[in-house]
């Protein structure tokens, strides 16, 4: 399945700091749950990482298990950040899908 | 020529190493890029710390901090807020205890503080441990969630 959405990238400045959010439209389904009509395991589906750039550079990257919940929500805040600063964030699961957003920092 | 031998070595010692040796790139960077497939196959919280960062036992610390309601309304999103005012705060990671596999997530962190929000599934009311790496050591913080089956949040 793929994503159903695209994914959702906000900032916002929070007790001082530029707070990005991250919503990324995804099943992250984890491998154990049971198709009630077929009685089959619906395979494993979930983003394994998640990377953010920051003006180019590397801000932080995420590695996500099963555990995280569908469409995840992810938070971080930047260091040095000011408004018109460019976001980049691509991330990947464990079917070799992939997709990434950008977006400029508004406080 | 110079250019030839440059790539030549780059091939031959690998790419990442070179540059990694070079100084190119932190070593955090270096790390960042391969999924640490045995933390998050790891069952329990001390082997997935042990696979995460190579060492166990972190140190529990008030400097850690953990946002999250003590009983959480529906298992499948918990939301739960680690941040930490720690200096050099290379890693972030949440494990639930009683999960079947406790990572939930990793994060290496480059020009971000020490703020990290995620929404997670819990099988069952647990101990959700944050384990923080800064300078090199680990720092931890621990708070139990409860969850109730049903989510009439009673």
């Amino acid at each position: 399945m793929a994503a159903k959405k695209p994914m959702r990238i906000r900032t916002r400045t929070q007790e001082g700091q530029i707070e990005v959010q991250i919503l990324i439209p995804h099943p992250m389904e984890t491998g154990q749950r049971t198709d009630k009509q077929t009685k089959q395991k619906i395979p494993a589906h979930f983003i394994q990482q998640v990377t953010v750039e920051h003006n180019g550079k590397f801000a932080v990257q995420l590695n996500t298990g099963a555990a995280v919940s569908e469409d995840p929500l992810f938070g971080f805040r930047l260091k040095d950040a000011k408004n018109g600063d460019k976001l980049k964030v691509t991330w990947s699961d464990n079917k070799g899908a992939s997709g990434s957003g950008e977006t400029v920092v508004e406080g | 020529m110079h250019r030839r031998t440059f790539l030549k070595t780059g091939l031959a010692t690998g790419v990442v190493g070179l540059s990694a040796a070079a100084g190119l790139l932190k070593p955090t960077e270096v790390l960042a890029a391969e999924w640490p497939k045995n933390a998050f196959g790891a069952t329990k919280v001390e082997d997935a710390i042990k696979a995460l960062f190579g060492s166990g036992a972190p140190q529990a610390s008030a400097a850690v901090k953990i946002k999250a309601a003590p009983q959480a309304e529906n298992a499948a999103t918990v939301p739960i807020t680690v941040s930490s005012d720690l200096p050099n705060i290379e890693a972030i990671s949440v494990f639930v205890e009683k999960n079947d596999r406790p990572l939930v997530c990793s994060a290496t962190t480059g020009t971000v503080h020490g703020y990290l929000h995620v929404r997670m599934k819990m099988r069952q009311t647990s101990d959700v441990h944050v384990v923080v790496k800064s300078g090199g050591k680990l720092y931890s913080a621990m708070q139990n969630i409860k969850v109730t089956v049903g989510g009439c949040g009673g």
